[in-house]
């Protein structure tokens, strides 16, 4: 593992959080053209993200939407009245 | 100023994220719905101080993070986070990268997914101190900046990283052990 794979690993997760400046970015685009094991590692990251967000979501039951319309009806009638 | 009347509209569509980020703080169903039912009478309550053309899920999250530290959040005395220091950058994907395997007409992506299930996941990340999990949740499955976080959870953006930075450790290990039980890792 080379001095770039080093830092391109340790931007990682910046880099996928979108959180670097234009020019970090490309200079990581070209290192992940030229490496393909740091590739490997950045796909997994992105993918493992993408899991953990798809895995995480939960249905509302109809009950809960029913319940807050009405305390906000409730609450805005409160208010007029 | 934002009006009192078109609050419903444009904040109803955000429940199902919401009601997600409720059910992983409180770790009940139950516990959820009513965090869930009070951040937005909240929020419909503060709806007149919200500037409009700003952030609004960020707003919501904001309410939902505070009442959930003041009212929910169990009473505890230091949240005690896992060691993590031997928790090195690409932990799992060390462990598990190539255990996605390479069966014919099956993306990377499918395989990554299919690792671990909906359970899995959600135990894994429940799992996490509060404020560690708080962080994951809105980067990760929500998908904030670290501005937002820094601001929906009141603290220096310094702070958001790191707890990031450990939280997505922990939670590496989590899910890790998940893998070990199903025998992905050898």
């Amino acid at each position: 593992m080379g001095e770039d794979c080093g830092q391109a690993i340790e931007r990682l997760y910046y880099f996928l959080d979108g959180e670097l400046t234009e020019d970090r970015r490309v200079e990581i685009r070209q290192h992940l053209d030229d490496c393909g094991p740091c590739l490997s590692a950045f796909d997994f990251e992105a993918e493992l993200r993408v899991m953990i967000s798809v895995r995480c979501r939960d249905e509302v039951p109809e009950a809960l939407r029913t319940r807050v319309a009405a305390a906000i009806q409730a609450e805005a009638q409160r208010r007029s009245g | 100023m934002a009006d009192q009347a078109g609050f419903a509209e444009a904040a109803m569509e955000h429940m199902p994220s919401l009601y997600s980020a409720a059910l992983r703080m409180t770790r009940s169903p139950a516990d959820a719905e009513d965090l869930v039912q009070e951040t937005y009478l909240k929020a419909y309550r503060a709806y007149g101080r919200f500037e409009e053309g700003t952030n609004l899920k960020a707003w919501l999250y904001k309410i939902l993070t505070n009442t959930f530290i003041n009212s929910y959040r169990a009473k505890q005395r230091r949240p005690q986070m896992s060691d993590v220091d031997d928790v090195e950058d690409l932990y799992l994907f060390r462990r598990l990268g190539g255990s996605e395997g390479a069966s014919v007409g099956r993306s990377a992506e499918d395989e990554v997914l299919d690792l671990f299930t909906d359970t899995e996941v959600k135990e894994a990340l429940e799992s996490l101190p509060d404020t560690f999990r708080m962080a994951v949740l809105l980067a990760d499955v929500e998908g904030f900046s670290y501005k937002e976080i820094a601001d929906i959870m009141e603290v220096p953006i310094g702070t958001v990283m790191s707890r990031l930075h450990r939280g997505r450790k922990a939670l590496q290990k989590a899910l890790l052990e998940f893998g070990r039980e199903r025998g992905l890792v050898g």
